[in-house]
């Protein structure tokens, strides 16, 4: 029983990490209408860069993150505004192509600068200390961490949203894209701010990831997927639906890989197949748009 | 001096060329009404106006600065407001959000919240409410005063009357004086001809993408503005 | 008679028509006079043909993005496992099964991922991809993760016909493909398909059933890449599921159709072309290789989104595959007799 009660509790702080991911994806989904396929890649790319400081300087991860994020996210805004800005339009089929481009290019070049092993980040102790609840459940002291921040992000993205002339130029300039320029608002410059803080949301994610477990170039593909998963399971345009998504698919991936190890990402899938079969607007939908 | 001129102000809808020449001016404290037909260019001269379109950069003259070709979100900063056909309100931000967000330029002058729901009462009272969860009519204030919260110098009005009950437009047009008070000039577009003749102290009429008829509304005679409306 | 006609011949089409019968005819009889080696490229050339037609159909006609096609082309090679290995089923008869049983699997795919329009469509169809490829990856009975040697289903098959059966299928996956495209394109319902392609909410105003014309895009494109997959993996005589149901597929068929031209019958012949000519200059380069083919894509959809045949095809006005339909005005007479 304890052992059960250990399974769901960990797939629960999962979510947490996958609300991370699909916090930042569902910016771009939210602000641009786009849907940036490298997203998972460029997770991978900032844990690779916090691997590149954290090893010869011997920095703190935690520390690194304060070097990581903003790199990220002034990355993600010149990005934005040189190539994806360009990409926007009636089409879908440019942004999605253009991103996934990059998403070749990104596991390419990380492969080129770190070979195909597996790398991770130590926290050392913290890594493994975890919280006693009683019997023989216990949580881990990082994973709550993880759920912390990602709790913090959403209650800043909610503050960002509802309470300031930039929350309110995202939402205007994702209502009605030409009437929020006669507002004044530069789209141009908006959707770079929305891209630069995707990336830095999606930075922590991807060094979160690499303190979590083992990453290598080549699995971003999986990360976007889960983010996207978590996006559509809590229903497109709702902030807080995306930690419900993040937590239903940890659990989903922790059951299942309990069952059988093997069937733990398969299980992922089909739970958010089965959320689509029964509520194909996600269980919070706030858009009607999909 | 003029606030707003255009100078033989060509424009393009897609591949179509929609304005040939205007030449077009606004006094300071005037309210014009441009009409004519559907097609005439009425909408594509106020997308032109506020950068919507592309525009050579002497051939729209706010306050004696060129502002053609400008983007529409510097060109609103300048102040030039739009009050958009179909009203477009942001239908994900409540009505006090819609007016906050006419005020993102950051162009300082008399208007404020307080200020506009003393204009329009009702507004205070459906604060909190979606914009589009409105009457068509308290949907078209919020639109005025979303454009009045950038502070304009002039106010560009597409079809303030275009889908509403005649009591409903008296009311809205009731506001007019109000806003001109503030120090506002005013060009307002119409189909309805009597509703602009009625409010408006000069008048323009489109045909075919060119200005075929101007004048105060008291010089001209119904056949002069019916040949200039219709070309027959 | 002064009349004004409809023609979608053009000199270029005759031409061009001329050209691919010589074509095939050359690549037909390929076993008797080429080696061996250049008939494996023939036939990978024709085959990767045939997977970009099948996603230009998909995503420039029915403008359905999808990046999960690799679904398919992964199902058709473990038909191999299933009815050849299993079965004992000669391995180029699973090819047409193949392309049946993808077309049925295609059916409740499309109820779901159907539920996602857009952008959200095209990462539903990956996930379903990625679905498909843990469920045999998990199922030990066809190989598991590590996969198994179908090597055993072709071994009764003389090496001079396995070969030549292979090119000649291939050729009839290429050179079908782009015919059944072209044919389908010329149809009553290649009008309703243009017309969605140009605009959904127009077609649906005209009546045509915007949906009934996605569902069977999609299945067709799923048959296609389900042979095409079988037959790839005959040739590969090792199956496993990472590569199976690999992103790469999708990635070939996006790069080649979008440098070739999307919306185009021409632009993956010649996307194709271009991703050989560029594999055998750059395949020395390992990483790097992958590297550039992502940049020269992303370039092109940023400054040469039509593609290539976009750019040359118009700017000639040059159709080998007319479509569309063009209006002939009568010459203008220099005087009017009957005034």
């Amino acid at each position: 029983m304890g052992e059960w009660i250990n399974t769901i509790l960990q797939g629960l702080l999962l979510g947490g990490l996958y609300s991370l991911f699909a916090t930042g994806l569902a910016l771009s989904f939210g602000i641009m209408r786009m849907i940036n396929i490298a997203h998972g890649d460029f997770a991978i790319l900032a844990a690779f860069a916090a691997i590149a400081v954290v090893e010869p300087l011997g920095l703190d991860p935690f520390v690194v993150l304060l070097l990581i994020v903003p790199l990220m996210a002034g990355f993600g805004y010149v990005l934005q505004r040189i190539i994806l800005n360009r990409t926007l339009g009636q089409d879908i089929l440019p942004p999605l192509l253009v991103t996934f481009g990059m998403s070749i290019i990104i596991q390419n070049l990380l492969l080129v600068a770190f070979s195909a092993d597996t790398r991770s980040l130590s926290v050392g102790e913290l890594g493994i200390a975890s919280v006693p609840l009683g019997g023989d459940v216990a949580v881990g002291v990082f994973p709550l961490i993880v759920m912390a921040v990602a709790v913090a992000v959403l209650g800043g993205l909610q503050w960002l949203f509802s309470a300031t002339p930039l929350g309110r130029a995202f939402r205007a300039a994702s209502d009605d894209r030409e009437v929020a320029q006669l507002m004044g608002i530069d789209n141009r410059h908006i959707y770079g701010v929305a891209m630069a803080i995707a990336m830095g949301i999606v930075a922590i994610a991807g060094v979160f990831l690499a303190i979590r477990a083992n990453i290598n170039p080549t699995e971003g593909p999986a990360r976007l997927l889960y983010a996207f998963e978590a996006v559509i399971i809590g229903g497109l345009g709702s902030l807080w639906g995306t930690l419900a998504g993040g937590v239903i698919l940890g659990v989903a991936q922790t059951i299942g890989g309990k069952l059988d190890p093997g069937w733990g990402i398969l299980a992922g899938h089909l739970a958010f197949l089965a959320v689509l079969v029964v509520k194909p607007n996600g269980l919070f939908p706030r858009t009607r748009e999909r | 001096m003029s606030i707003l001129e255009t100078r033989n102000l060509t424009a393009f809808y897609g591949d179509f060329q929609a304005l040939y020449g205007i030449d077009f001016r606004l006094e300071e404290g005037e309210t014009v009404a441009v009409i004519g037909s559907n097609g005439a260019g009425k909408s594509t001269f106020l997308r032109t106006l506020t950068g919507l379109n592309a525009a050579a950069s002497d051939s729209v003259v706010l306050a004696g600065q060129p502002i053609g070709g400008l983007p529409a979100h510097r060109i609103v900063g300048l102040g030039l407001a739009l009050v958009p056909e179909g009203r477009r309100l942001f239908p994900s931000l409540t009505v006090e959000e819609n007016l906050l967000v006419g005020a993102y330029s950051g162009r300082k002058g008399p208007w404020s919240l307080e200020r506009l729901y003393k204009l329009f009462p009702i507004l205070a009272e459906r604060r909190h409410n979606p914009g589009t969860a409105l009457s068509g009519g308290q949907q078209q204030m919020v639109a005025i005063g979303r454009a009045l919260m950038s502070n304009p110098q002039v106010l560009l009005c597409d079809e303030l009357s275009l889908g509403l009950a005649p009591i409903v437009i008296r009311d809205i047009y009731a506001a007019l004086p109000g806003i001109k008070a503030e120090g506002c000039s005013v060009v307002v577009v119409e189909q309805d001809v009597s509703q602009a003749m009625n409010v408006a102290d000069r008048l323009y009429c489109f045909q075919e993408g060119r200005v075929s008829l101007e004048g105060r509304p008291d010089d001209l005679t119904r056949e002069q503005i019916s040949l200039a409306y219709f070309g027959v | 008679m002064n009349t004004a006609v409809i023609q979608r011949a053009t000199r270029a089409s005759r031409i061009g028509a001329i050209v691919g019968v010589l074509l095939v005819l050359a690549a037909i009889s390929m076993p008797w006079w080429a080696e061996r080696s250049s008939q494996r490229l023939a036939a990978e050339f024709l085959y990767t043909l045939a997977l970009a037609q099948m996603w230009n159909l998909l995503a420039g006609y029915g403008g359905l993005l999808s990046v999960g096609q690799q679904a398919f082309i992964g199902l058709g090679g473990y038909s191999l496992v299933l009815f050849g290995l299993q079965a004992g089923i000669n391995p180029f008869l699973i090819v047409p099964l193949a392309g049946l049983i993808t077309g049925l699997i295609a059916v409740p795919t499309a109820a779901i991922v159907f539920r996602l329009r857009g952008a959200y469509f095209a990462v539903g169809t990956w996930v379903v991809a990625e679905v498909f490829r843990l469920l045999i990856a998990n199922t030990t009975s066809l190989g598991g993760g590590s996969g198994t040697s179908i090597t055993s289903t072709v071994i009764g098959i003389p090496a001079w016909w396995r070969e030549s059966l292979t090119l000649w299928m291939a050729l009839a996956l290429g050179a079908g493909a782009t015919l059944a495209v072209y044919l389908l394109l010329r149809s009553r319902h290649g009008l309703a398909l243009t017309a969605v392609r140009d605009s959904e909410p127009a077609a649906e105003s005209l009546g045509i059933s915007v949906k009934r014309i996605k569902w069977f895009v999609y299945i067709a494109s799923a048959v296609g890449c389900g042979m095409a997959g079988a037959l790839i993996f005959i040739t590969k005589l090792r199956i496993a599921p990472e590569a199976a149901f690999s992103i790469d597929w999708t990635a070939t068929m996006f790069f080649v159709v979008v440098i070739g031209g999307i919306g185009t019958i021409e632009g993956p012949i010649v996307g194709t072309l271009v991703f050989f000519i560029l594999r055998e200059l750059l395949s020395d380069y390992g990483t790097w290789y992958m590297i550039i083919l992502g940049s020269v894509a992303v370039a092109f959809m940023l400054w040469i989104p039509r593609g290539i045949w976009g750019l040359v095809g118009g700017r000639f006005d040059m159709h080998f595959f007319p479509v569309q339909r063009r209006l002939k005005l009568p010459e203008p007479q220099s005087n009017n007799k009957e005034e």
